[in-house]
């Protein structure tokens, strides 16, 4: 297994012997954040690309194709497009909440996004309690979706800011529900910890069946969180033209959209980390030819390789299914996911009480 | 066509009994007419839904200044739409009309454009930029001393929550505009606004020569321009005592029913998108792109295809067209299981459509809702049965019928009746007989004087032309009767005390096309 | 930094009618000359803005449908980079006026073009939207969506092909390569340079804005 804190341990040491211990932190926080961003960007438009051939795909079309080689430009057309596109003021809105709606969405994002573990030693933070705190931060985003609502002054994206509120908070009691599931299982909320209890097996088989559901009811939850088709409601386009987003333009609009896509990209890299071993190469107990093998290939392509494995689950769902309606949505939730939820995490910790785990 | 004239003051006993002692349960038609120094009245086409019986009455007066006729529309429950269209066209004031407000144009016009002393001039009626008069809270009533009464916010009070649908919303399907109260996510009232691509295609078919005005009918509801086109062709024909040849009802027939399959597949895509399928929707204009390559083939159109004529038919068929017409009926059927696959027995679609939007027998027919509106309500109301005309009482088929009138009905009807239209389209196809595709018309075409009436089965309902004609080249009146006005005019009665998101699934499977409802 | 001749991508320039207006225009820009860095970002912006036009939509009739066909799989407009069909204004570059525009419709429109954030396009899609086609006699049509909103590419037809909205579309891409976002070429048409047209009322009437007074 690469060991990437060698590197960053490396560049600390370099930076340390050259100025004092405060300033080299202070520049080390500058150069996180620096490539938190820009990696935050770079995936973004990944994603969107990804978004469009995906759905081409399973579409019977092609998608992008002309700008740039198979289409590798168009998001970045789009981005500079959206940059110098007119931002309009309104004259009867909450100015101060309707621009800074769209940073509260993008600062959840960011801030949960910087906690995922890429690979070995590729961590921003991590705490012993990085699972509780990637869950508060990422359910503070629907704050800023009911800003945008309400401060709009336009009654669609009231509707919409309002399903987003009910469905969201509802969905984050089975996330939390389905990653407690996980928690017992591993027994700790250190993610770096959480990962390296993976080695011998992932923890989708070691928690077979109850582990499996955990999956699942995250799965649906984590769509829903992301406000992603079959749960789009919030900004159901044939419903609300544009939902809570309805009357941002150029760049405010562009933080909502970016934030949607790395929000999904945030719950499947959460999902492959707990579910599914993270950078954790795939290691069969027994087989130590095949691990030694496994381990070869690098930790952030086996955990890029799994989160755009979700991702491209997720879409597939996306592209397919018809939209929920709003009790519909309430009612999965509350009727069938959490009480599900409940049992499993019952199930889960009997299973880890009696030993039943492989 | 006998139409019979009733005076004003005995016009509602007579329709009373009408209705009650012969079963007239069905308004196919209301047509304003302004007969000149007769006076100002309306046609009322009345149908018996169990033994197809027919009766045409009318009622004029003479006031030309406030023309008064009772009204119906406690009677037939869509008489209150086409009375509204009436008053907007003709000023014709109905006494007891709960709601008597302009229907398509806007509420400050100056005016009725279909009046034959109508004052066309810019100066009156200009292009006006700014929004229309608020006055839409209110309901018109007529006072005892005959003028129009306004009643200030009896339809939406002021502390309502009233929301805009359209004129420009994703989920109208164009520009009908709908003003909802609502109660959190719960639709409390509902009013419909039309007129947005009120074109004016009656007045204009009254400057034009028969031939002409042909070319209108195709851009009315565009999804069945050769049903419209037929309508009219066939009126025109009657009237003229033209028989076509065998050889063009083979062609019509074809024509139609492939039409009706692509008007369906599009029915098929845009409920999907509504619920939120983008997938399904482009499966369906994919396979909606054959029909349309073998349209353009013969006609040179894909849209409109202006193929239907007086006499027959524009073109002869191509030699390949039965060919690919076999094809696609190989083809489609398998495209209709995967949609069955992706979208209809998708959980999450049947959640949304059944049980949702329940229309009765009793109410379709009140608001006569015909085509497969009517159908997935237990009314059978196929004009192809009920009036076979072309070819359709020659050819074996099933008339689609489901009892339960709910959207998933709805859906169920056109899914169907792909189906049924691929087995009418196989009998025909092998069997064209040889022969002229067009027989010999008379350069001007002029229409002896009377009244004539011509209906086909469009894709979503009852299509009618009705000409009232003076022995000219242009008709002294014609009226078409719109597929999509009585499917909203229901839209109240199915939305209230349903979701936002049900206005979606309840519009789209009512399928409506809004040009066909303006005109 | 010169401007040079609007090119698509693996279409011939000789191919696409109408070339003298677009040449024209580079002339006029190419008059004041600017320097590579300006020139460079000008070029930069307008790649962006000609490669990322989402349309608005809009669709009042029949050529709505042929529209919507030419997102559908076969003809598939994404692949030109119009990927993205917004439903709020706010968000749209394009406005594709396809069908017909009545009196009654005409203010919407208007309240529509103004809502769109800058830089705005406008595309006439058929007949009706660009003179009043089959219904120029009527009462009730607008004779043409120049008469209340500028128009920049007309496609005519009755609905037009796909191809030929495509082709409309791509016209458009060339006419938004020949823009400066930068330098002061950027003005604004006069009241007085505006065209002749039918009788338009644009003043509110006194009683419409007590109403709407009171409502507030």
């Amino acid at each position: 297994m690469y060991d990437f804190s060698i590197i960053t341990t490396a560049i600390d040491q370099f930076l340390r012997s050259l100025m004092p211990s405060a300033l080299a932190t202070f520049l080390e926080c500058v150069l996180i954040a620096v490539c938190v961003l820009v990696a935050y960007v770079l995936l973004a438009i990944v994603m969107i690309f990804m978004e469009r051939k995906v759905c081409a795909a399973f579409q019977c079309r092609l998608g992008p194709m002309r700008v740039g080689f198979w289409g590798l430009l168009q998001v970045f057309a789009d981005v500079f497009k959206m940059i110098i596109k007119e931002i309009i003021d309104f004259k009867r809105t909450d100015n101060l909440l309707y621009n800074l709606a769209p940073f509260l969405v993008v600062l959840s994002s960011v801030l949960t996004f910087s906690c995922l573990p890429f690979a070995n030693g590729i961590e921003v933070l991590d705490f012993n309690v990085g699972l509780f705190f990637i869950m508060a931060t990422s359910s503070f985003g629907v704050l800023g979706i009911m800003l945008a609502g309400w401060s709009s002054n336009n009654k669609f994206s009231m509707i919409g800011a309002m399903r987003s509120g009910a469905q969201m908070v509802s969905y984050e009691l089975s996330i939390g529900l389905s990653m407690l599931t996980l928690v017992a299982l591993s027994g700790t909320l250190q993610l770096s910890e959480i990962v390296a209890r993976q080695a011998d097996m992932w923890f989708i088989f070691k928690g077979h069946l109850p582990a499996l559901t955990a999956f699942i009811i995250y799965l649906i939850a984590g769509n829903a969180e992301t406000n992603r088709g079959p749960f789009d409601l919030p900004e159901a386009e044939s419903e609300l033209t544009a939902g809570y987003h309805t009357e941002y333009s150029g760049m405010g609009f562009g933080f909502f959209y970016v934030a949607e896509f790395m929000n999904l990209f945030i719950v499947s890299g959460i999902a492959a980390t707990i579910f599914l071993g993270g950078w954790m190469p795939l290691h069969v107990p027994g087989l130590d030819a095949f691990n030694a093998t496994m381990d070869y290939i690098p930790g952030p392509v086996w955990f890029f390789g799994k989160t755009f494995f979700v991702i491209w689950l997720l879409m597939w769902i996306k592209w397919t299914f018809p939209r929920l309606r709003i009790d519909q949505v309430i009612t999965l939730e509350w009727k069938y996911l959490m009480p599900i939820g409940l049992v499993n995490l019952l199930i889960m910790t009997l299973c880890v009480v009696m030993g039943w785990t492989f | 066509m006998n139409i019979t004239f009733i005076q004003p003051e005995k016009f509602r006993e007579q329709m009373e009994y009408l209705r009650r002692e012969r079963g007239m349960d069905f308004l196919r038609e209301l047509v304003g007419m302004d007969w000149g120094e007769e006076g100002i009245g309306a046609v009322y086409m009345l149908e018996n839904s169990e033994t197809k019986e027919n009766v045409q009455v009318a009622t004029r007066s003479t006031n030309r200044e406030a023309p008064a006729i009772p009204t119906v529309s406690d009677i037939w429950k869509i008489a209150e739409m086409y009375e509204r269209e009436a008053f907007d066209f003709f000023g014709i004031i109905f006494t007891g009309h709960p709601d008597l407000r302009r229907l398509f144009l806007r509420n400050d016009w100056v005016g009725y454009p279909l009046r034959k002393d109508y004052d066309e001039s810019e100066e009156l009626n200009p292009v006006r930029m700014f929004s229309e008069n608020v006055e839409n809270d209110c309901t018109h009533t007529l006072a005892p001393d005959g003028t129009l009464q306004r009643n200030p916010d009896t339809l939406f009070d002021n502390n309502e929550y009233i929301i805009n649908i359209g004129p420009q919303h994703p989920a109208t399907h164009g520009v009908l505009r709908f003003r909802l109260s609502l109660e959190g996510e719960v639709i409390k009232k509902t009013d419909v606004h039309c007129g947005y691509i009120h074109r004016g295609v009656e007045k204009i078919s009254e400057r034009l020569t028969y031939p002409q005005i042909l070319a209108l009918t195709d851009r009315l509801d565009y999804l069945s321009a050769h049903q419209n086109r037929h309508a009219l062709c066939m009126c025109i024909e009657n009237a003229m005592d033209v028989e076509v040849t065998e050889r063009t009802q083979y062609i019509r027939t074809i024509m139609d029913e492939l039409q009706r399959i692509d008007s369906h597949l599009l029915f098929i895509s845009c409920a999907a998108m509504d619920l939120g399928a983008l997938t399904t929707f482009i499966y369906g204009f994919r396979d909606r792109e054959k029909i349309l390559d073998i349209f353009e083939e013969v006609t040179g159109g894909r849209l409109i295809q202006n193929y239907n004529v007086i006499g027959g038919v524009q073109a002869d068929i191509t030699a390949t067209f039965a060919e690919k017409v076999k094809a696609f009926c190989k083809y489609i059927p398998k495209k209709i299981k995967e949609y069955n696959d992706v979208f209809t027995n998708n959980i999450i679609t049947r959640k949304r459509m059944v049980g949702v939007g329940v229309l009765g027998r009793d109410e379709a027919i009140s608001f006569g809702c015909t085509g497969g509106t009517g159908r997935a309500s237990g009314w059978a109301c196929d004009v192809r049965k009920r009036h076979p005309y072309a070819l359709y009482d020659k050819v074996d088929f099933k008339e689609v019928i489901y009892q339960n009138g709910d959207s998933f009905s709805r859906y169920l009807v056109r899914i169907d009746e792909i189906m049924e239209s691929v087995r009418i389209i196989e009998q025909l196809i092998d069997n064209i007989p040889e022969g002229d595709y067009k027989v010999k018309t008379k350069p001007v075409i002029r229409i002896p004087e009377g009244s004539y009436h011509a209906t086909v089965e469009g894709s979503r309902g009852e299509f009618g032309v009705f000409i009232e004609s003076r022995g000219e080249k242009s008709p002294y009146r014609i009226k078409f009767r719109p597929m999509g006005l009585p499917l909203v005019a229901c839209m109240g009665t199915l939305l209230n005390g349903n979701k936002i998101a049900d206005l979606m699934t309840i519009g789209a499977t009512l399928d409506y096309v809004i040009p066909d409802i303006d005109r | 930094m010169e401007m040079k001749k609007p090119v698509i991508k693996s279409i011939p320039y000789e191919e696409f009618k109408d070339n003298e207006t677009l040449e024209a225009l580079v002339n006029e820009l190419n008059k004041e000359r600017t320097n590579v860095v300006v020139g460079a970002l000008d070029d930069l912006i307008n790649w962006g803005r000609s490669n990322s036009l989402w349309s608005l939509t809009f669709a009042t009739s029949c050529c709505g449908i042929e529209f919507m066909s030419v997102g559908a799989a076969r003809y598939d407009f994404a692949r030109f980079g119009f990927e993205v069909t917004r439903n709020s204004p706010r968000q749209a570059d394009l406005i594709m006026v396809a069908g017909t525009i009545t009196h009654k419709m005409a203010p919407v429109l208007k309240r529509l073009y103004d809502q769109m954030a800058d830089p705005k396009y406008v595309i006439a899609v058929g007949g009706c939207a660009i003179s009043g086609g089959p219904f120029k006699g009527s009462y009730h049509v607008l004779n043409g969506v120049d008469k209340i909103i500028p128009v920049d590419v007309y496609i005519p037809g009755c609905p037009p092909r796909p191809e030929a909205i495509l082709y409309g579309m791509m016209q458009l891409q060339r006419k938004v390569k020949v823009e400066k976002f930068f330098g002061g070429v950027n003005r604004k048409q006069s009241r007085e340079e505006l065209p002749e047209g039918p009788m338009i009322i644009t003043n509110v009437p006194q009683e419409t804005m007590n109403n709407k007074e009171k409502e507030q």
